[in-house]
């Protein structure tokens, strides 16, 4: 480490305390910003030396870097608190020297990481629509990822990717290796025209493919029912948390930590025993009522998540933001098959709750417009609060554990 | 009965705009008319419908949804008088040309004297438009500047956003309306809905109020 990523690092980690002291937010991408300003490559220097694992994608970076660290084992740097771009990366780095790391990564900026980091293992999770307002389009995502992943490296690097998810396999196919992963994948509208030719991709099944050759490739990890296969090697996933969606984080989790030498068996163990992944899927406490929050923020995961919902009457809440953090556009509401809520009476919360309240009364479902907090009732059962990005933020920080 | 056809939802769905159909069906429904809202899909027969719905969609899928709708009946049905919402990509679909991937410039369906070429930078952020007297609200996210031929009508003039060219959005002829807005307009615009199915049905349609009148009024408001 030169004299000026040591300044550098000292900056990171004295902004960060300082914001922390002054209650200022979690105090990670302040000081991260600040350490960056001083050494530009400070990401770069402080990987020297350490393993690895970049988890990227739109639906499930949090939970299955969380997944990682716990299936790896022992002491792992990572950023827990979702600050997923440079700033973040630096700060959690910074603060923890352990050998082993990994990162959450924002899509847009995974090429830019890889090329810092000199990471041994790259998670490609899913691509589908999310802040099309910032993003723009899902396919240039892609386009970026493999001109990331398709040129020679001097360094072994391992791609853990989506077998089932045709933008994500257009990614990574280009990649020297690459570990194909057959997980449960549902949402598929932003992979129906062939991102190769743009032709019709055909679904049938658990195959896909397109006239032109594009294919569902080969797997060396399955999982579509209870056991969890990995190169052949057979474990039972049995997670604590709820959702199809998070048995494929986990069975692309472990296929990352195996490929890092970790035994399956021991990791396993280990990522079954995850109860909750920052506040998503745990129980709070919010003026004698208990809340079970989810995180949901674009159609794919809002689709997911409905589906953890029970048909019984329980008492679900949902709440909408459309700030710049949640996308500004919340048009996506109706890509969502709010439907399945047909049944319960539901809350509508958040600054856009009358975008949310339209959507419910089209889909003949039964609303209330929640203009003051005071008038939410205080039921029995634990209510399910689904949440986008900034709204789950709000709900978290006022309920408590 | 009301048939409603969402055209290449696969391909044209990329901001929530099939549920224009929803809309649509749902209002109809409410005063009594028996609607139905179906979907067409890519390499499927054009089946017949009182209105078709064109959404926006990225540059890839976009190209093959105009190449698709150019061998299908599609063209003759509207160039016939059946009624068309077409949003953002759709809107440039319609026109004589139009610009994807880089300044490439394609064909489009020639149904309208428009022609699309690429700004120099997106339009991303909320819009809304002055329609004879009445507001219209939504979000535009596109790099497309419209240039409008001669004798074409605009849909909207500008109050807050580009549109097609910082002037005016969309365009608006005997059987189309076409403008940049997702939202979806028509639940965000519940009196265009109305104006839509009054148009198809040929009806004078009873009032409906509902929460999304409210959603317009706050829409109304906080765009500007």
């Amino acid at each position: 480490m030169t004299m000026r990523d040591r300044v550098a690092r000292a900056a990171t980690l004295g902004v960060n305390l300082v914001s922390r002291l002054l209650g200022r937010g979690s105090g990670t991408v302040i000081g991260g910003r600040m350490g960056l300003q001083i050494a530009p490559r400070l990401l770069e220097s402080l990987s020297i030396g350490r393993t690895i694992a970049l988890v990227s994608g739109t639906n499930g970076k949090t939970t299955t870097t969380s997944m990682v660290a716990a299936g790896w084992g022992g002491a792992v740097a990572t950023n827990q608190t979702g600050a997923n771009m440079p700033a973040g990366h630096v700060a959690a780095l910074c603060a923890d020297a352990s050998e082993r790391a990994v990162l959450e990564v924002d899509e847009a900026w995974l090429a830019s990481v890889l090329e810092a980091s000199h990471a041994r293992v790259v998670i490609l999770l899913n691509l589908s629509r999310d802040q099309l307002d910032r993003a723009n389009e899902v396919r240039q995502m892609a386009e970026r990822w493999r001109a990331a992943l398709g040129v020679e490296r001097q360094w072994p690097l391992s791609v853990v990717a989506n077998a089932n998810d045709p933008l994500v396999v257009f990614a990574a196919r280009e990649s020297h290796r690459v570990l194909w992963c057959d997980v449960p994948t549902t949402w598929l509208a932003d992979a129906m025209s062939c991102p190769v030719c743009t032709g019709v991709v055909h679904f049938e099944g658990r195959e896909w493919w397109c006239t032109c050759g594009f294919k569902k490739p080969d797997p060396i990890t399955t999982s579509l029912d209870e056991a969890l296969h990995v190169a052949g090697e057979a474990v039972a996933l049995d997670l604590a948390i709820p959702g199809e969606f998070n048995r494929a984080n986990a069975a692309m989790a472990l296929s990352a930590v195996h490929e890092l030498g970790e035994p399956l068996e021991r990791a396993v163990e280990r990522v079954n025993a995850l109860s909750s992944v920052a506040g998503r899927f745990s129980l709070r406490h919010w003026r004698g009522r208990d809340l079970r929050l989810l995180l949901a923020k674009n159609p794919a995961g809002f689709t997911a998540m409905l589906s953890t919902v029970p048909a019984d009457k329980s008492e679900v809440w949902v709440a909408i933001n459309a700030r710049i953090a949640d996308g500004r556009d919340p048009s996506w509401l109706y890509d969502v098959g709010f439907e399945s809520l047909r049944g319960h009476r539901v809350r509508c919360l958040g600054e856009r709750r009358l975008d949310l309240a339209t959507r419910l009364e089209y889909a003949g479902v039964d609303y209330v417009v929640v203009d003051d907090d005071s008038e939410l009732a205080t039921p029995d059962a634990p209510v399910l609060l689904l949440a986008n990005y900034t709204a789950f933020a709000d709900w978290l920080a006022r309920s408590e554990s | 009965m009301i048939r409603i056809c969402v055209v290449y939802r696969e391909l044209l769905g990329t901001y929530g705009d099939a549920g224009n159909a929803l809309v649509l069906a749902e209002r109809a429904r409410r005063r009594g008319f028996d609607a139905r809202a179906t979907s067409v899909a890519p390499g499927d027969e054009m089946p017949d419908a009182d209105v078709y719905l064109l959404g926006g969609g990225e540059d890839g899928p976009q190209r093959l949804a105009c190449d698709l709708l150019r061998a299908s009946s599609f063209v003759s049905r509207v160039a016939g008088g059946a009624h068309v919402v077409a949003v953002c990509a759709g809107l440039q679909i319609l026109g004589r040309r139009f610009s994807v991937e880089g300044d490439e410039q394609y064909a489009g369906l020639g149904l309208v004297d428009v022609v699309t070429r690429r700004g120099e930078r997106r339009s991303v952020g909320e819009m809304a438009s002055d329609v004879g007297g009445r507001r219209l609200v939504g979000f535009e996210n596109h790099g497309g500047v419209s240039e409008l031929g001669d004798g074409v009508e605009p849909f909207g003039r500008m109050l807050v956003g580009r549109g097609n060219d910082g002037v005016v959005d969309g365009y608006r002829t005997a059987n189309i309306w076409a403008t940049y807005a997702h939202g979806p307009v028509l639940a965000m615009n519940p009196w265009l809905a109305d104006e839509v199915l009054a148009r198809i049905t040929g009806a004078a349609l009873s009032p409906l109020t509902s929460v999304a009148d409210r959603l317009y009024e706050e829409r109304c408001s906080s765009i500007r």
